[in-house]
């Protein structure tokens, strides 16, 4: 996978989230990425910020094009220093929730996505890093 | 703040949602719904989402709170006018509304709540899935 261009926009408060969506979107719609796969991946950013916001207190939010053989696509990482996620097997699965939420976020977000990575170290913070191809 | 209008017509509130909705606005929006379904004694609730391009599990739960709401508050709601990217999209994520009343557009969904509505005060039961006895 080859990175073609970065950005990184860091999300401290709520409203940050609609100018890092906006954004998201006007890259998906570059890379020539359908409807229903801006959505998808849309979607999936503002499930991974909110996380961010609502576990961590905010963490940097960094948007990449990447392209892979005749494949382009977008990868998204989401790095907080918040107090990381004991098991993340547990988190993983559908319905399980520590926040008052319906527990659909990480295993949601999962089937939103081409690629769905999750590295967390309790006490150190969370990386979620998920990439959707064009065409997948 | 912004704020997202609630117009009332005759027994029924309108709500058209132009902007993109974020956690608190959606919030909100259900607080102010509920305050004027109490102040206004409205039966039916049309909540237009055909501007929406997003909607997360957050909001999807808002819109989900707001139906219960309203239904214990004697009001039926409908959404109307989901976007087909949105709706792959909510139930991939594993959200499929249930227990929300939904139409194609505007039209569709007065014609539902106009016939909820008159079943209603005809007196004909209906059960909670909204099928007529």
């Amino acid at each position: 996978m080859v990175t073609l261009n970065k950005e990184s926009m860091s999300i401290i408060r709520e409203i940050d989230v609609i100018p890092f969506r906006n954004r998201l979107k006007e890259i998906a719609v570059r890379v020539g990425m359908s409807l229903v796969n801006q959505t998808k991946i849309i979607t999936a950013a503002s499930e991974l910020a909110r996380n961010m916001l609502k576990y961590a207190g905010g963490g940097i939010a960094t948007i990449e094009v990447v392209t892979k053989g005749r494949e382009n696509g977008i990868r998204l990482i989401f790095k907080d220093q918040g107090p990381g996620i004991p098991d993340i097997k547990e988190a993983m699965k559908d319905g399980y929730s520590t926040g008052k939420s319906l527990g659909l976020g990480l295993p949601g977000t999962k089937r939103l996505v081409s690629e769905f990575n999750i590295e967390s170290t309790v006490g150190v913070g969370t990386v979620v890093t998920v990439t959707k191809w064009k065409h997948g | 703040m912004e704020k997202i209008p609630i117009l009332r017509m005759g027994d029924l509130l309108l709500v058209t949602i132009q902007v993109d909705l974020y956690d608190r606005l959606a919030e909100a929006l259900e607080a102010d719904l509920v305050q004027m379904i109490k102040k206004t004694g409205a039966h039916g609730v049309l909540i237009d989402i055909s501007a929406v391009s997003i909607i997360d599990s957050f909001m999807g739960r808002i819109i989900g709170n707001i139906a219960t709401m309203s239904k214990v508050l004697d009001a039926e709601t409908v959404v109307v006018g989901m976007q087909p990217a949105v709706a792959i999209t909510l139930v991939e994520l594993g959200l499929p509304l249930e227990g929300v009343l939904c139409a194609l557009n505007v039209e569709r969904g007065m014609d539902l709540l106009k016939t909820k509505i008159a079943l209603k005060e005809n007196g004909l039961a209906t059960d909670p899935d909204g099928d007529i006895e």
